[in-house]
């Protein structure tokens, strides 16, 4: 006897999705307007790069062969135009990108590289806390060191961007050198942590050997393994 | 001086609305003022163990949008003159708690009690967060099980960070009272020690209560345990938990198992 398997019926699902699209408005002369273009990624290559672009036609009057030939000459210069606005869809082809209408203006922010701030005052690289860190808590320190004089709680999470000191019971989450630094090691009183990570590379409770629990502990990187002995 | 306890556990059905109940009858029988406020909105109980739930009228979601003026909504205990109830509505949800509404609520009970005694709901959402938001002090209900000390654990972190008086920067009292403690289980082995508990919340112990049928009996005739049954173990411990939120100094005593001498005798059946 066989079972027959109906074939599942796979749902459709439909998102809205927004996103901000470069609007180009040509103007006549057509040729001028691309030199201006062409002058612009000579300032800064890349500027359209990977960008969605879409091309409003309204202050110009192009054939449908006028609109192949501009979204020809772009193509050449690695735009992709994402759609069309501003004329009736009459004069365009099929092939051409799909008309859009509804669009609103926002403010696009200039990605100039900012330069980096001259400030004298030097950050902490160590963190200090003296109360436990609790279940669903979370410690985010990339600047360097984090010590906890208390315990972290199964459910915790410590990350540093350096090492990690606990002074009581490890139980929940550490992850130290998480900016690369593979010299960053992970210290506690208790060993019963969930998951221990340096620089990416992690154990988890299971991992852990079991004779070290509930001891003295460090854990260490030596090249890509994780090695956790205890302290004393 | 009123003081606003939460009684709160982040799991459910660990003994929040019981010890409510029981904290609020001893607290009262002691001869304060007493409050117990029901903010498990949607699914209220604290009527019921408190056997109150014939008389409910108007509830907190009441109050705290204006609908009813709060004498209109407190529900005098029948037992004891200085009790009182203000239940939780069943048919709202906890979205209907606002923080100003919750506020003017808490303000104004303080005025009229010495002691304003919240019964959080299960989870840390906005029930929960509500019931602890004017806290002074906290209860945190425990059984000795991972699962139950976990969440706890979650509960302490967000009294210390989401609570008014967190974030003025002073502290919300915290205890631990730890309940459905069944000695004979923790002899085997098969609970969490008192030891492993307080070594993981690191926060003081307030009491312990033996699991007990009592407890049961109480709930189902609508009557705090501290009332129905107080020779029974578990409304002696309460009556000690309620002495040490006054301050008091009492000793603490780990519950025993009792071993009649047939048990004795008789330790073990033979394969």
């Amino acid at each position: 006897m066989e079972a027959a398997v109906k074939p599942q019926r796979q749902m459709v699902r439909l998102r809205g999705r927004s996103y901000v699209a470069f609007v180009f408005t040509p103007t006549v002369p057509v040729q001028d307007w691309l030199h201006e273009i062409d002058a612009t990624i000579a300032r800064s290559p890349g500027f359209f790069a990977g960008r969605p672009v879409v091309i409003d036609l309204s202050s110009v009057d192009l054939s449908q062969s006028g609109i192949g030939h501009l979204l020809a000459s772009l193509q050449d210069r690695n735009i992709r135009v994402l759609g069309i606005e501003g004329v009736e869809e009459a004069r365009l082809t099929p092939m051409m990108p799909p008309l859009l209408s509804g669009g609103r203006s926002c403010m696009v922010e200039p990605s100039a590289p900012k330069k980096p701030e001259t400030k004298t005052e030097t950050k902490p690289t160590s963190l200090l806390l003296e109360n436990p860190v609790r279940s669903g808590q979370t410690v985010i320190f990339p600047e360097g060191d984090v010590t906890i004089l208390g315990s972290v709680g199964s459910g915790a999470e410590v990350v540093a961007g350096g090492s990690i000191h606990v002074y009581g019971a490890l139980r929940g989450r550490a992850m130290a050198g998480v900016n690369g630094r593979t010299s960053a090691r992970i210290y506690c009183q208790k060993i019963e942590a969930e998951l221990l990570a340096i620089d990416g590379f992690y154990q988890t409770a299971d991992d852990i050997d079991a004779a070290l629990r509930g001891r003295p502990a460090q854990a260490w990187l030596q090249g890509n393994t994780m090695r956790i002995t205890a302290l004393n | 001086m009123a003081k606003v306890l939460v009684v709160t556990s982040g799991k459910g059905g660990v003994g929040k609305t019981t010890t409510t109940a029981a904290l609020g009858a001893a607290l009262a029988q002691r001869g304060d003022k007493v409050v117990v406020v029901d903010f498990d909105v949607g699914l209220r109980n604290l009527d019921l163990v408190m056997g109150a739930e014939r008389r409910v009228v108007f509830d907190l979601i009441n109050v705290v949008q204006g609908v009813a003026k709060l004498p209109q909504a407190l529900i005098k205990d029948k037992r004891l003159e200085n009790l009182w109830l203000l239940p939780a509505s069943q048919t709202r949800d906890k979205d209907a708690l606002t923080e100003e509404g919750v506020g003017k609520v808490i303000d104004e009970l303080r005025a009229r009690f010495d002691w304003v005694i919240c019964d959080s709901p299960a989870g840390i959402e906005r029930g929960a967060s509500m019931a602890m938001r004017f806290a002074d002090e906290a209860v945190i209900v425990t059984n000795p099980e991972v699962s139950s000390v976990r969440d706890s654990d979650r509960i302490i972190g967000m009294l210390d960070s989401k609570t008014v008086r967190a974030e003025k920067g002073e502290r919300v009292e915290k205890h631990i009272l730890i309940t459905r403690y069944d000695p004979s289980r923790a002899a085997r082995g098969e609970m969490l020690t008192i030891d492993d508990i307080l070594e993981i919340l690191a926060t003081p112990l307030l009491g312990i209560i033996p699991e007990s049928q009592d407890v049961l009996k109480a709930s189902n005739v609508g009557t705090p345990v501290t009332l129905s049954n107080a020779d029974g173990a578990p409304a002696r411990a309460y009556m000690d938990a309620a002495k040490r939120l006054c301050g008091e100094n009492v000793t603490m005593h780990v519950p025993a198992e009792r071993r009649g001498l047939m048990d004795r005798l008789l330790r073990r059946r033979a394969a």
